[in-house]
C-alpha cells in the first residue's frame, strides 16, 4: 500500500474522531493526542479504528512509536504486510 | 391503561421536545424499551418506558415542546389487573406543578391569578435562567405567560432570544456571552448545586502503580478491542467503595436522602465543541471488569454522537470526572444535583513515592472527593476516598 493511501485512510479515521480538527493546520511532529484534544479512550478508538482497517495488531508496547501524526504513518507503513 | 410522560431528565429541566417516536400506536412495548426521542438542552435523549403494553395513541406532535410531567401516550397495560412492580431504585420523576401545558394558560380561574402588589411567581428553571443571564426579574411580569401570572422558562427564553433548541455556542465572541444551550443547562445545575449544597472538599494522593502495571499486563495480550483503560478501574474502585459508604450513593431530594442501592456511576464525558454530560453506567457494582469497560467505551461514544437514553441521564447516584493523561493534578468537583457526591481523578504523573526506607519513582494520582455536607462528614468521607485508594491496590479483585 501506497504511503498517501494510508494517511488518507488514516485521515478519514482522525476526522471521524476529532471533525473539528483541520489537518492541514496540525504540527505533524507534534503529540496527535494534543493536536486532536483527544483522550485516552479517542485514542483507543482510534487504534482499534486503524488495526481494524490494516489488520494489524497495534500493540499497546509499540504507543510511543505511534505518538505523532508522520510517527503513526511510518508505523502503519512499516507494519502492513 | 396508563401514561407515558415526558420525564425530568435531571433537576434543571422543566421541558423537552418531542423529536420522534420510535414505536407506532397498536405496537408492543416492553419494559425498558426506547420509544421516543426528545430533544433537551443536554442533547437527543432515548426515552424508555418503566411498563409492558400497547401503545395506544400518542397524545402529543412530533416537534412540540411540552413542561415534564405532561402525558406523550396512552399505553395499554399488558395485563390490566396485574400490579406493576416499581423500578428498583430510584427514579426522579419531578412534576412541577407550577407548569401547566400552554394551550391551557387562558383557562387559569380567576384566584389563581396574582394580586396586585404580591411576590411575583417564577419557575425555578426560569429563575436559575434569568440569574445566569443577568436579567432583572421584575421586568417580566407583563410577559408572564405561565399559571396564575408565573413566568416560565419559555418566558425568559423569549426575553433574552434563546431558541429552544440544543446547538452548542462557542463562546467566543468579545463581550457578554449568552449562557444558552449546554452552558446553559450546566450553568444552571451548577448554580443550583453551588447555592444549595453545603460542599466540603478532601484530597488524597494514591500510587497508582498497580492499577497501571495491571492494565498494561492485561493489554499485553489484548487486541484492541478489549484493551482496558484505567477509567474502568476507578468505575469499578468506586462502585465497590459506595458499597461500603452508601451515605455518597443516592439523592437528596426535599430534604430526605434517598440512598441507593446500586450503584449508578455517572461519568463526566466531555462534548467536543463544549460541555460534559455525565450519564450512569447502572448497576456498577455488579459488572465485570471488562463488562464495564465496554459499558464505558458504549457510553462514550454515544455521548459522542449526542444521543443516550433517559434513565443514563436521571438515575446517576454519583459522579466521577476524571483528567485523563493530558490534564493537572487535580480536579474539584461540584456535585450534580440531586446526587450528594463527585470523586475527581487527576492526571497520572511520575512522582518521588518513599516506600519502607527508599524512595522509588512511581506512578501517582491525586483523587478527590466534593461531598455533600448535610448528608455525610469528613471522617466519612476520608474512609471513603481510602476505600477506592485500597481497592485500587488489588486491580485483580476489581
Amino acid at each position: 500500500m501506497k504511503t498517501s493511501e494510508i494517511e488518507n485512510i488514516l485521515k478519514e479515521e482522525v476526522y471521524r474522531i476529532a471533525p473539528d480538527i483541520e489537518i492541514t493546520i496540525i504540527d505533524r511532529e507534534s503529540d496527535l493526542r494534543e493536536e486532536f484534544d483527544i483522550d485516552s479512550m479517542d485514542f483507543l478508538n482510534l487504534i482499534t479504528a486503524l488495526s481494524n482497517r490494516f489488520h494489524i495488531e497495534m500493540p499497546e508496547a509499540d504507543y510511543p512509536h505511534m505518538m505523532t501524526y508522520n510517527k503513526m504513518i511510518a508505523y502503519l507503513d512499516e507494519h502492513i504486510a | 391503561m396508563s401514561e407515558f410522560l415526558m420525564p425530568s431528565l435531571g433537576a434543571d429541566m422543566e421541558a423537552g421536545t418531542l423529536v420522534e417516536w420510535l414505536v407506532k400506536p397498536d405496537e408492543q412495548v416492553n419494559r425498558g424499551d426506547v420509544i421516543a426521542v426528545v430533544e433537551t438542552q443536554k442533547g437527543a435523549i432515548e426515552i424508555e418506558i418503566f411498563e409492558d403494553g400497547v401503545l395506544e395513541k400518542y397524545l402529543v406532535d412530533i416537534g412540540k415542546k411540552v413542561p415534564v410531567g405532561t402525558p406523550l401516550a396512552k399505553i395499554k397495560q399488558a395485563r390490566e389487573a396485574e400490579t406493576l412492580k416499581p423500578r428498583p431504585h430510584i427514579v426522579p420523576i419531578e412534576v412541577t406543578p407550577e407548569i401547566a401545558e400552554i394551550d391551557e394558560f387562558d383557562n387559569v380561574p380567576e384566584f389563581a391569578k396574582p394580586q396586585k402588589g404580591r411576590r411575583f411567581r417564577i419557575t425555578p428553571a426560569a429563575r436559575q435562567l434569568a440569574e445566569t443571564s443577568g436579567l432583572n426579574l421584575a421586568s417580566f411580569k407583563k410577559n408572564a405567560s405561565g399559571p396564575g401570572g408565573a413566568i416560565t422558562l419559555f418566558d425568559v427564553e423569549a426575553m433574552i432570544g434563546r431558541k429552544p433548541d440544543t446547538s452548542i455556542e462557542i463562546a467566543s465572541a468579545v463581550g457578554p456571552v449568552k449562557m444558552t444551550g449546554m452552558r446553559g443547562a450546566i450553568a444552571a445545575a451548577m448554580s443550583r448545586s453551588k447555592r444549595d449544597i453545603p460542599h466540603y472538599y478532601l484530597a488524597h494522593t494514591i500510587d497508582l502503580s498497580k492499577a497501571e502495571n495491571f492494565v498494561i499486563k492485561s493489554n499485553e495480550v489484548r487486541p484492541p478491542t478489549d484493551r482496558l483503560l484505567l477509567g474502568a478501574l476507578y468505575l469499578k474502585a468506586v462502585a465497590r467503595a459506595v458499597g461500603k459508604f452508601p451515605e455518597f450513593n443516592g439523592h437528596f431530594i426535599d430534604g430526605l436522602f434517598q440512598q441507593s442501592a446500586a450503584a449508578h456511576i455517572g461519568m463526566a464525558i466531555k462534548i467536543r465543541g463544549g460541555g460534559l454530560v455525565a450519564p450512569a453506567i447502572h448497576d456498577a457494582q455488579s459488572l465485570e471488569l471488562d463488562v464495564a469497560m465496554s459499558a464505558l467505551r458504549d457510553l462514550a461514544s454515544r455521548v459522542r454522537a449526542g444521543r443516550f437514553r433517559s434513565s443514563e441521564i436521571s438515575d446517576a447516584t454519583i459522579t466521577i470526572s476524571s483528567l485523563g493523561d493530558r490534564g493537572v493534578e487535580s480536579l474539584y468537583g461540584i456535585i450534580y444535583p440531586p446526587q450528594v457526591a463527585i470523586i475527581g481523578f487527576g492526571t497520572p504523573s511520575m512522582r518521588p513515592w518513599v516506600n519502607g526506607e527508599t524512595v522509588e519513582a512511581r506512578r501517582v494520582a491525586t483523587i478527590t472527593l466534593a461531598a455533600d455536607h448535610r448528608v455525610s462528614d469528613g471522617h466519612r468521607g476520608a474512609l471513603f476516598l481510602n476505600a477506592i485508594d485500597i481497592f485500587l491496590q488489588e486491580p485483580e479483585t476489581l
